[in-house]
């Protein structure tokens, strides 16, 4: 171990206890002892796994093979399922609170306001992350025939990024949030995030420039746009000024409409480089090794992706339809949305027709019917989303529970399911096992989990479009029909529906973890093979 | 490139690299994709000389059909008037009373009433107006300060015990227990006496002696037989009807401790037709004198 690592880990030791002694409120007293913690653990493991992985670095250099990185692969498989298991389980408990306010328990930290942000960027940022960071350094590794660039500082990105969840984490729970949506975390969680993610993009561009191929693979196009494109969203959106340097509390740089265009522009592109062009990334390399298929058109990945990138950075201001946001600007933000809608198509059409010549694999693996339904979801929401930008149909469904229910037919069917076909792909690949434990479970997973996300789209389209026709319900004589009050018992019944399907969401990924959990021991389930009828005649 | 391999199933040539066993096709852009995709754009480009787009350097393209969100709200708020006009004006210029005789101008008060309600009335007094511990019910015949078209309207209005309001309501019960005026036993006999307006009294020899420190300290408000005073928003003690409860430690808390609810000046904060129409709807309810 060189002072490359005990001189990082050191100064942020040192960070952390100097914050905890000078801290002007709680939380960063709290948060300060978090990253104390943080640079004791990171030096144990530093020292345990000094050896090993000086080892590795030292086999990959006299290889002619690439020698993977392939564990922190595998730390990054079990992070996921875990983050992802989370996420739900806490979705589930606030669309119960929606549903029974008595829930919410009247206590600041299990009230929906601290909640919510929990669970979304629990979902996000820590399962969506996660899988992100994980697959990318999966892909990149194997389509350049590389090995991860730098020593430890792949180590540092992947630790860093944990202990950027567990502020956050804890930052809402305890009430420390600057309340812009998806961009909750303080100003010095927000520094830190920046650093890892500089870090992470110095590795993934230094690996690039190792590759072994001739060419870049698509899907590292799109991993590398969303890395960039993060940061600057990230960085932009997160401008602020501290009250304190040894206080929790900071103020925004930008204040009335220009904070909403530029949270807008930052919550938009968070949906469109982190979980659309990060995800396509997952999808151009998952799904073509699944199914063992060559991608359907290389042209069309690139007019695509420079599509998507050009048209997306546009769309944000479709959030602020009817605000004080100039006309202009929710004009444009309207019609680059609409322009969208081909080049979002472009991904589901090279993903679906890359299985062209295999579609008979569809009965007997349900890994790639999980990806493939993925891919179906995608191209749902993202046909759905030029439609509810249009003005007139924002007006309607604004503000409504559609959505949350657009939302989550992407989240749950296009970045869950692609997500799981990926973990599903890698947990036999990282822990060397010969395949899955058992496929009959991942089939279980699918419909399990396909059947809680028609129950809450579903329930959202029904209750949204309810929503936001009795807001506007008159009377023959040109009066409101309903109160506020009224409205909100009228979603009674959805938000069960919801609840339910949700609670089928956290059963399949409950099912999951376990599948993931036996491969990693090694087990594998005696069945019959999928696609065969186990009783003849039936 | 002459070594492109063949893919079997499309017989199409692959681009030649290979990634991880990754190959890639070279299929054309679909025919569909690509037009719909120009569509769009072409849809767009037109929506922007439509309406308005670009920004410029001090102000932007307005486009050629002059749209603008505030344009189109205050249509919408002039078309939707213009719809009530006959009526609404009609409103405005009659007295509650014409209001309540002539059928057509009560219909319009009243769903007016009644929508204006559910917006601004609901959070405190309920749906169906049926009040909660502290804010009245006003489906009931009892009026803490009145319940004629004029009395309510003047409620409205102004409102109870807000300091925004020079005219609102106000009335102050003394805090019996806290200012010192009475002992904790005597609060305890005058809590007992007014239980015994009701027939809930348990002990008569306390009642006895709270009809005593009621007569000297309650009466001037609450009248000699507990029986209210609209004057004074004193409600009545001797009908059953409480807005803190009625049981003995509630009582007892509204003695010590008095009330003060309050209630916003409305004038304030909706145009005096809404109040109008307020008013005929709350007089409406079933309890209007």
């Amino acid at each position: 171990m060189s002072w490359l690592v005990a001189l990082p880990v050191g100064l942020i030791g040192f960070v952390g206890l100097l914050a905890a002694s000078r801290a002007v409120d709680t939380g960063i007293y709290a948060h300060g002892f978090v990253f104390f913690i943080a640079a004791v653990l990171a030096g144990f493991f530093a020292i345990r796994k000094n050896e090993e992985i000086t080892r590795e670095w030292q086999a990959s250099k006299t290889s002619q093979e690439p020698v993977y990185n392939d564990a922190i692969i595998k730390v990054g498989v079990i992070a996921s399922t875990f983050w992802g298991v989370v996420g739900f389980v806490v979705g589930l408990v606030i669309a119960l609170q929606l549903a029974y306010p008595a829930l919410n328990f009247d206590l600041p930290w299990t009230n929906f306001g601290r909640l919510r942000p929990l669970h979304t960027s629990a979902v996000i940022f820590a399962f969506g992350g996660t899988v992100l960071l994980t697959t990318s350094f999966h892909v990149v590794q194997r389509t350049c025939r590389a090995r991860l660039a730098g020593l430890w500082a792949p180590w540092f990105v992947f630790w860093g990024y944990q202990l950027f969840i567990v502020l956050a984490a804890t930052g809402y729970i305890f009430g420390i949030t600057q309340s812009k949506e998806y961009a909750e975390p303080e100003w010095y969680v927000d520094l830190w995030l920046t650093i890892v993610w500089v870090v992470y993009l110095l590795v993934f561009l230094g690996t690039l420039m190792r590759r072994k191929e001739p060419h870049i693979y698509v899907a590292n196009w799109f991993y590398l746009a969303f890395i960039v494109t993060i940061a600057m969203l990230h960085i932009v959106n997160n401008l602020a000024m501290p009250v304190s340097i040894f206080g929790a509390k900071s103020y925004q740089l930008f204040s009335g409409v220009q904070d909403a265009l530029t949270q807008w522009w930052y919550g938009h592109n968070a949906v469109g480089f982190f979980l659309t062009a990060g995800f396509l990334g997952i999808m151009y390399y998952y799904v073509p090794k699944q199914a063992e298929r060559p991608v359907y058109s290389y042209r069309l990945s690139i007019v695509h992706f420079w599509a998507l990138i050009f048209l997306y950075i546009w769309a944000g201001p479709h959030h602020l339809h009817y605000t004080a946001l100039p006309d202009w600007a929710q004009t444009l933000g309207m019609t680059f949305s609409i322009m969208l809608w081909m080049p979002s198509w472009g991904g589901m059409i090279n993903g679906l027709m890359t299985l062209s010549g295999a579609w008979d694999k569809l009965r007997t693996d349900p890994i790639l019917r999980m990806m493939v339904l993925s891919v179906a979801f995608y191209g749902m929401s993202t046909f759905e989303g030029p439609l509810m930008s249009i003005k007139a149909v924002n007006s309607l469904s604004h503000y409504t529970d559609w959505t949350i229910g657009h939302v989550h037919s992407g989240a749950l069917g296009w970045v869950g399911f692609v997500s799981f076909g990926a973990l599903y792909f890698l947990a036999p690949v990282v822990w060397k096992r010969q395949r899955l434990y058992s496929l009959r479970l991942v089939s279980l997973h699918f419909w399990i989990s396909t059947l809680g996300i028609v129950l809450y789209v579903a329930a959202m389209w029904v209750s949204g479009i309810l929503q936001g026709l009795m807001w506007r319900a008159y009377d023959s004589l040109g009066f409101l029909e309903y109160s506020f009050a009224e409205t909100v018992e009228a979603m009674h019944p959805f938000y069960l529906i919801r609840a339910l399907g949700g609670g089928l969401f956290v059963l399949g990924s409950l099912i999951m973890a376990y599948n993931i959990w036996r491969t990693a021991r090694g087990d594998i389930r005696q069945e019959a093979p999928y696609g065969v009828p186990s009783v003849a005649g039936a | 490139m002459a070594d492109r391999p063949i893919d079997s199933h499309s017989g199409q040539e692959t681009t030649g690299h290979e990634w991880d066993g990754i190959r890639e096709l070279d299929t054309p852009l679909p025919r569909w994709w690509k037009w719909v995709f120009y569509a769009t754009i072409v849809w767009s480009i037109g929506y922007w000389i439509a309406m308005p787009s670009w920004p410029m350097v001090s102000t932007f393209t307005k486009g050629v059909l002059g749209y603008s969100s505030r344009g189109a709200v205050m249509d919408d708020i002039a078309e939707a008037r213009a719809a009530q006009s006959g009526l609404l004006s009609r409103i405005e210029q009659a007295s509650l009373e014409q209001i309540r005789t002539d059928p057509a101008l009560l219909e319009f008060a009243l769903a007016g009433g009644r929508s204006a309600f559910a917006v601004n009335c609901v959070q405190c007094h309920g749906s169906g107006a049926a009040g909660n511990v502290g804010y009245p019910n006003l489906n009931d015949d009892e009026w803490l300060w009145g319940g004629s078209l004029q009395a309510i309207q003047h409620s409205i209005t102004h409102g109870i015990r807000n300091e925004t309001d020079e005219d609102a309501r106000v009335s102050d019960m003394p805090a019996f227990l806290r200012d010192e005026v009475l002992t904790s036993a005597q609060v305890n006999d005058v809590t007992e006496y007014v239980l015994s307006l009701t027939n809930q009294a348990e002990d008569r020899a306390s009642a006895a002696r709270g009809q005593a420190i009621f007569a000297e300290n309650c009466v001037s408000c609450h009248g000699d037989g507990g029986q209210g005073n609209a004057e004074f928003g004193a409600p009545a003690l001797n009908n059953g009807i409480w807005l803190y409860g009625g049981d003995r430690e509630t009582i007892r808390e509204t003695v010590a401790y008095s009330r003060r609810g309050v209630m916003p000046a409305w004038g304030q904060i909706i145009d005096e037709a809404t109040v109008k129409k307020l008013t005929i709807y709350v007089h409406s309810l079933g309890g209007g004198q």
